[in-house]
């Protein structure tokens, strides 16, 4: 039988997600607010590829030879800058946001790789310093949970200026999320919707934000390496300002950077990527003359070894991870499939941070789905995955003859696309133009 | 008393001898003299010490202070006793911004006025300010006391969460969610003693209260006017 209706065409103004959102606005009346990062087609680190060593270099052994993983971070003022194996750490998540389950995971993680956790909005819980050897501690605009024993007890210090999800934006946890534990700790009552500041509440400009970084040093005695941490957007300003500010660190959180909780307009329309937020950061800092004074820690969407090795030879100090941490230890898996559809959603597309009912017990208070995740089995997993994204880095450094991941550099790179070559600063692949510079 | 002149002693000394405070020692006195305005003077306190400053300091006076007695015989930059946890800090004069921003627990006594923001985000700590406050005090505030002797700025209050305000003089505009509220005998008594403890002389019976409508506890489209 012969179909004679005419082939149905799809708008590329209102595609169904787009219809689908103008109904819920209209159902509900107010922002959609989920977790995890952007979901919208960005320039990425997968839009370079590196040159790999022939005649013209010379690669070093890939099963016999050492590639070096190992950083220092805070040697500008601190008195004890923090050693870490590898330049991967777990970026700054919050319990409340997190359960603390999770929270130890990823600190035992961390402490048998070497590297460092981060605590979150929200202070420091019993169970994360315990399990974290190296832990950063974050200052908030919230100043949630905020002590100076802890302040004390933290390795570093990471004054939270903006996070890539939401530059401008302060944090967001539902009701559902604020047991009595995680209220506690913030002093808010419990079961409210919790709306963190945006702005520091004894600072604004980078002028304060010099005092404050003074006080936190005269506090911890001048021990603790001091981090600023800041969304992608102004970069090449807010890396210089923090710099002058007196900054060890500078954190760089591009617009891939997850959430727990924020309205999808700001996750999906503020902030740069996370691609040109590294050549400008590092262009400012040599600028300053303080690149690798000043250690850049990048953050944002890193998802393989080649993330690493990419934002690395673009001049970074280290990654950070926070999204794909909580995806090697279970977060979408294919488990627990009817607590999805319950949620609404599948394997694969669950944003549902927010919601406190994850389905594999990583952002989640409650004691039935925490349950679903051992500290340990979540701590052996990210440390394979982390393991793994080791061993994919000094892959790539070995193949263009570099004994340490630090020793990569943007000669070592070419992009795939024009929009790439421009925002990395790297030439199109063959040819020598980088777009916005000019004929060579 | 141990006297520490910060002409001549540099910041850094004088707070690592603070913070190094232990024994019989943790209840010294000190008296610290010419400090200028220098910012972050007695950070990070951490005994019951007894420390006078004679004269105007900079921001962060008193910063995260537990335990100690801080006398400021001058006026202070931003944030004096920003998260304070504990002890008492007293300032004979004006505060700048955002003086106790964070604190959650000890008592500020400002014998003077206060800028904007005074009890910013305030977790418990109770401030008492003989004179008037800036506009967006107790912004954020979410447990303690904020008492006002004089007049306070607009915006008092905004977003308040479980903290308790008292004002004396004239509100120049509450903020979003802060509302007045029935000042009760429970109320006044509570106003008296902290009053009492803070050492200044006001009869409660002048004072009103203002505290939170709770009306923005959970997202709600009907109050999406009041953002």
């Amino acid at each position: 039988m012969t179909d004679n209706r005419p082939p149905r065409r799809r708008s590329a103004s209102f595609p169904p997600e787009v219809l689908a959102e103008i109904h819920r606005a209209a159902d509900q009346g107010v922002y959609e607010i989920r977790g995890f990062g952007a979901k919208r087609y960005l320039p990425t680190f997968d839009d370079l590829v590196f040159l790999g060593a022939s005649v013209s270099r010379y690669p070093l052994e890939g099963y016999r030879e050492k590639c070096e993983t190992n950083i220092t971070i805070g040697t500008r003022f601190a008195k004890k800058p923090i050693e870490l194996k590898i330049p991967i750490t777990i970026a700054g998540m919050s319990f409340g946001s997190l359960g603390a389950k999770a929270k130890e995971a990823l600190g035992k993680a961390a402490t048998e790789m070497g590297t460092s956790t981060t605590t979150g909005d929200g202070g420091m819980t019993e169970e994360e310093r315990q399990s974290s050897k190296t832990l950063v501690y974050q200052v908030l605009p919230s100043r949630y949970g905020m002590n100076p024993d802890d302040l004390r007890r933290g390795d570093a210090i990471e004054v939270v200026v903006g996070q890539g999800a939401k530059p401008g934006g302060g944090g967001m946890l539902l009701g559902q999320k604020i047991t009595k534990r995680v209220a506690d700790m913030r002093t808010l009552p419990e079961g409210i919707d919790q709306r963190s500041a945006s702005r520091h509440p004894d600072w604004t400009g980078p002028d304060d934000l010099a005092i404050k970084i003074k006080e936190l040093r005269e506090i911890t005695d001048w021990e603790k390496p001091i981090y600023v941490k800041i969304g992608a957007t102004r970069t090449s300003y807010d890396v210089a300002l923090a710099v002058k500010a007196g900054a060890d660190v500078v954190v760089l959180d591009g617009m891939q950077g997850g959430t727990g909780a924020t309205q999808d307009v700001f996750i999906e329309h503020v902030g740069i990527p996370t691609l040109p937020a590294v050549r400008l950061a590092v262009n400012a800092l040599k600028e300053l003359g303080m690149h690798r004074e000043v250690q850049l820690i990048v953050s944002g969407g890193i998802r393989t070894g080649a993330d690493v090795a990419k934002a690395m030879a673009l001049g970074a100090d280290a990654v950070s991870i926070g999204t794909a941490a909580l995806v090697a230890m279970g977060c979408n898996k294919a488990v627990h499939i009817e607590d999805y559809h319950a949620l609404g959603t599948e394997p694969g597309y669950c944003h549902h941070c927010h919601t406190g009912l994850c389905p594999v017990g990583i952002t989640t208070q409650e004691p039935e789905l925490e349950a679903r995740l051992a500290p340990e089995h979540g701590a052996r997993l990210l440390k394979n995955y982390l393991t793994t994204m080791v061993l994919e880095a000094q892959t790539l450094a070995r193949a263009c003859g570099k004994s340490h991941l630090l020793n990569l550099e943007p000669e070592d790179l070419v992009a795939l696309t024009m929009e790439a070559a421009a925002m990395a600063g790297v030439p199109l692949a063959g040819t020598d133009w980088i777009p916005g510079r000019g004929a060579t | 008393m141990t006297v520490i002149d910060l002409s001549k002693t540099s910041l850094r000394d004088l707070n690592q001898r603070l913070h190094d405070l232990n024994g019989a020692d943790r209840n010294n006195e000190w008296r610290i003299t010419n400090p200028s305005g220098e910012h972050a003077i007695a950070v990070g306190l951490n005994a019951p010490t007894n420390v006078q400053i004679d004269g105007p300091v900079g921001y962060y006076c008193g910063g995260m202070n537990k335990e100690a007695m801080i006398t400021i015989n001058g006026h202070c930059g931003w944030g004096v006793g920003e998260n304070i946890m504990s002890g008492f800090i007293r300032v004979k004069g004006n505060a700048s911004e955002s003086a106790g921003a964070s604190g959650r627990g000890g008592m500020i006594v400002i014998e003077g006025d206060a800028s904007s923001r005074c009890g910013i985000s305030m977790k418990g700590v109770d401030i008492v300010v003989t004179g008037s406050v800036g506009h967006m005090s107790a912004f954020l505030a979410q447990k303690g006391h904020l008492v006002v002797g004089g007049d306070v700025g607009p915006d008092l209050g905004a977003s308040i969460y479980e903290a308790v305000i008292y004002v004396q003089g004239k509100v120049n505009g509450l903020g979003t969610d802060c509302i007045e509220k029935d000042m009760t005998p429970e109320h006044r008594k509570n106003l008296a003693r902290l009053l009492q403890e803070a050492g200044v002389d006001m009869n409660p019976a002048g004072f009103r209260r203002y505290g939170s409508a709770r009306k923005l506890y959970h997202f709600n489209v009907d109050h999406a006017d009041a953002y």
